[in-house]
């Protein structure tokens, strides 16, 4: 067997062994109860959910947020890397595509979740009014689904029309793969045209991921709450983007080093450069959260102190610590080492990472929407607070392990190393007389 | 009787229903629902009703003006849209009055048939710092200006209209509760679950029928809720009902156009005077949000604050039937 033949059996995608089959049963299950804990709150109304008159929106407003910020690293951080040539990247590329169109896809179900009536979704679309940030949401949440299908499904053609001819014995993936790879036989002419798409679509994608994850705070700096009516919010949400979907992005590959044992191609040098790009997005978004936080505690009015207060010292403090020491000065620390750059301590940075800015967008949400203006009055004392009910635990769970289910069928069915890539880079790519595969 | 002055002719026709010059005239002292000159309907039967003091009296259920009168001069959702022509409704609000007696948010309540937990009416306990006295304010939809919930509105459900009323259509609304985000005065309110109106539209023998115009009648489930400042009312030259509700003259109410407002009692003010000599002013004016309801200052008190806690309920708004 050749070179270029062993990688092939190395990069084709495989069955799922017993751990695949358990972790995708298990993702199954969570999917299934998040959707029957959504039918119900079709059925009863919001009620099910903790949200009330003052806080409006909860956790799936802070969980959508989350699905748009992770998805921005994984297209503009692709993006970049295709854009600036850099080689390192080849192993990394696909990884960052499939994490995006997940979440970008999952930002888009999500955000249905929250509506009082999903059944008037059309109403976008007949009686859409441009002025509103929602619709301006609309447009850029489809606009960015559709750029992040193309940058994952372009650059894929080659490796489809390799797995064609590999999975010849099976059929129906032969079929499949041959039906996706759009007839690509490697001609020149292909390549013209695929080259030149890519670099549009990649050149595309940073304004419409940076519109995407300002759009997105703007939809809480258009109000005049407080927390939320703040000129920062959109270099500070595109910060922040950077941060978890670089974690997000770590924490991704070195499960998929693992399971597949990719060892020989995402290598520690990986590794090494991502920790780095962490620590800077780290940096950054420390930046605009001392903006953010520190700098209006100088000049606040009354009700402003009131609400940084309960974040500092307060009722929320311990969460906000817990994610501005785990999720920026934690990581800083650590990652400025070499040592903290393995892919071990990395990893487990980065999964920090994730985590922690899950909580942050709940932090964005939440206590905002507890400091009206008018002092809280007039409704039960259980609509003072909020803390999300069951029913949302179990749709934000869902929306979350939909999200892995698609990456986890993605990394099914795909070569997440693009093979003809790599095998052109290590000079052992073969093909016929005609340059063809 | 009826003042119909500053109207073009071409209005004149569709304004004679209106009968808004009512407001002006000192003939408007009407209990809700009440048309008590009514005597050629009388049918035998005796009824029960409260009127606007609180007293329960015994009429002949002839001389009662059907509620759902109003489902009768139902305007079509365009009309409901574009509001009435020449009218800029305003509503003036007396802090020296309020003592907080609630007739205003009972009226409310049951004539919207809020049956959830917060109502669009409520009478804060409000107090601006240590140094400054406590005092009653009725808040609700100030129907700005510049409305900040209309500018969010992805749907065009909640609209301003040419009369300066802020609406909602619930049979558009998609639930997204971004206008209650962009509202700076917490007027909105969302129906969380299948509103419950039965008992009180039974109760008040109300066929629901939906308009813009009559908010409440009824809700819908997973749409938003607020304050009309009661258009149903007003196509049929009466009150809002806090204002012919509230027992002390609270409430004005008028057209900014005709510079008169109105209160309770039937007594009209010319409103620049009115904002001039007691320091008129509107809540949160500096966000840009342009009410249109001005609040007269809590100076020169009819009522010691203090009476006003004995009705004072810090977690509810809406009272539930034993």
């Amino acid at each position: 067997m050749s070179k270029y033949d062993e990688l092939i059996v190395e990069l084709a995608p495989r069955k799922f062994q017993r751990y695949g089959k358990i972790w995708t049963t298990g993702l199954i299950i969570v999917v299934i109860l998040g959707i029957i804990a959504y039918i119900d709150q079709i059925i009863k109304g919001q009620e099910v959910t903790n949200m009330r008159d003052y806080v409006l929106w909860g956790v799936y407003i802070s969980n959508f947020v989350f699905f748009v910020a992770i998805s921005f690293v994984g297209s503009l951080g692709a993006a970049i890397l295709r854009l600036t040539k850099k080689a390192w990247r080849t192993p990394l590329v696909r990884i960052a595509e499939i994490i995006a169109f997940a979440a970008i896809i999952m930002a888009g179900i999500t955000i249905i979740l929250d509506m009082g009536r999903p059944d008037r979704l059309l109403n976008l679309f007949i009686h859409g009014r441009l002025q509103s940030p929602i619709t301006w949401d609309v447009i850029i949440i489809t606009t960015y689904i559709a750029i992040s299908l193309l940058i994952l499904f372009i650059p894929l053609l080659p490796d489809l029309a390799i797995l064609s001819k590999y999975f010849e014995g099976k059929t129906w993936l032969s079929k499949w793969y041959g039906f996706f790879s759009l007839k690509w036989t490697g001609s020149k002419k292909q390549w013209e045209i695929q080259s030149k798409s890519i670099q549009i679509v990649a050149v595309l994608i940073i304004p419409v991921a940076l519109i995407l994850q300002t759009v997105d705070a703007w939809l809480f700096s258009t109000t005049y709450r407080i927390g939320w009516d703040s000129t920062n919010f959109g270099p500070y949400f595109i910060a922040g983007a950077f941060v978890v979907g670089t974690g997000g992005l770590i924490s991704v590959m070195y499960v998929l080093r693992k399971a597949y044992h990719l060892e020989n191609h995402i290598t520690n040098m990986h590794f090494d450069k991502m920790g780095r790009l962490l620590v800077f997005a780290c940096l950054v978004y420390l930046y605009f959260n001392i903006n953010e936080y520190l700098l209006p505690a100088f000049t606040a009015p009354k009700a402003e102190t009131e609400h940084l207060d309960e974040l500092f010292t307060g009722l929320y403090a311990p969460l906000f610590w817990f994610v501005t020491i785990g999720g920026l000065i934690l990581p800083i620390l650590i990652l400025i080492f070499p040592k903290g750059r393995k892919p071990l301590p990395l990893f487990i940075i980065a999964l920090l990472v994730v985590v922690t800015s899950w909580w942050k967008r709940y932090l964005i949400v939440v206590p905002s929407l507890l400091h009206p203006f008018m002092p809280m009055q007039g409704v039960p004392e259980s609509w003072h607070s909020y803390f999300p009910s069951l029913h949302e635990w179990a749709i934000v769970s869902g929306t979350l392990a939909m999200a892995l289910l698609i990456i986890t069928i993605l990394v099914r069915y795909l070569p997440i190393i693009p093979i003809y890539r790599t095998a052109k880079e290590q000079g052992i790519l073969e093909t016929d007389k005609e340059g063809q595969l | 009787m009826k003042k119909e002055k500053g109207l073009s002719k071409q209005d004149s026709g569709r304004r004679k229903f209106l009968k808004m010059g009512i407001f002006a005239s000192g003939a408007a002292v009407t209990a809700v629902g009440l048309n008590v000159f009514a005597d050629d309907k009388t049918t035998g039967k005796k009824v029960k009703v409260m009127t606007t003091d609180g007293k329960t009296v015994e009429v002949d259920s002839g001389s009662l003006e059907k509620e759902s009168c109003c489902n009768s001069h139902a305007v079509s959702n365009e009309e409901a849209r574009e509001g009435m022509p020449g009218k800029k409704f305003v509503m003036v609000v007396d802090l020296s009055r309020c003592r907080n007696a609630l007739k205003c948010q009972d009226s409310c309540n049951k004539n919207h048939f809020i049956t959830g937990h917060n109502a669009w009416l409520k009478v804060y306990n409000m107090r601006e710092s240590a140094d400054t006295a406590p005092y009653w304010m009725p808040m609700m939809c100030q129907h700005c200006d510049e409305p900040a919930c209309v500018t969010v509105c992805p749907v065009d459900a909640t609209f301003k209209r040419r009369d300066g009323i802020v609406l909602i259509d619930n049979e558009r609304c998609i639930g997204c509760r971004f206008c209650m985000a962009a509202c700076p005065y917490s007027t909105r309110i969302f129906n969380w679950s299948e509103p419950d109106q039965k008992a009180a539209m039974e109760a008040a023998d109300h066929s629901p029928k939906y308009s813009p115009e009559h908010a409440g009648s009824p809700s819908i489930k997973g749409t938003v809720d607020k304050c009309d400042f009661c258009p149903h009312m007003t196509r049929q030259g009466k009150l809002p009902h806090c204002v012919s509700a509230c027992p002390n003259d609270v409430f004005l109410y008028g057209d900014a156009y005709e510079d008169t407002v109105t209160n309770g009692s039937g007594q009209s003010y010319r409103l620049s005077k009115l904002l001039e000599d007691k320091a008129g002013y509107r809540y949160l004016d500096r966000l840009g949000t342009h009410p249109s309801v001005y609040y007269l200052p809590p100076a020169e008190r009819s009522d010691d604050f203090v009476d006003g806690l004995e009705n004072y309920t810090e977690f509810e708004s809406v009272r539930k039937p034993e």
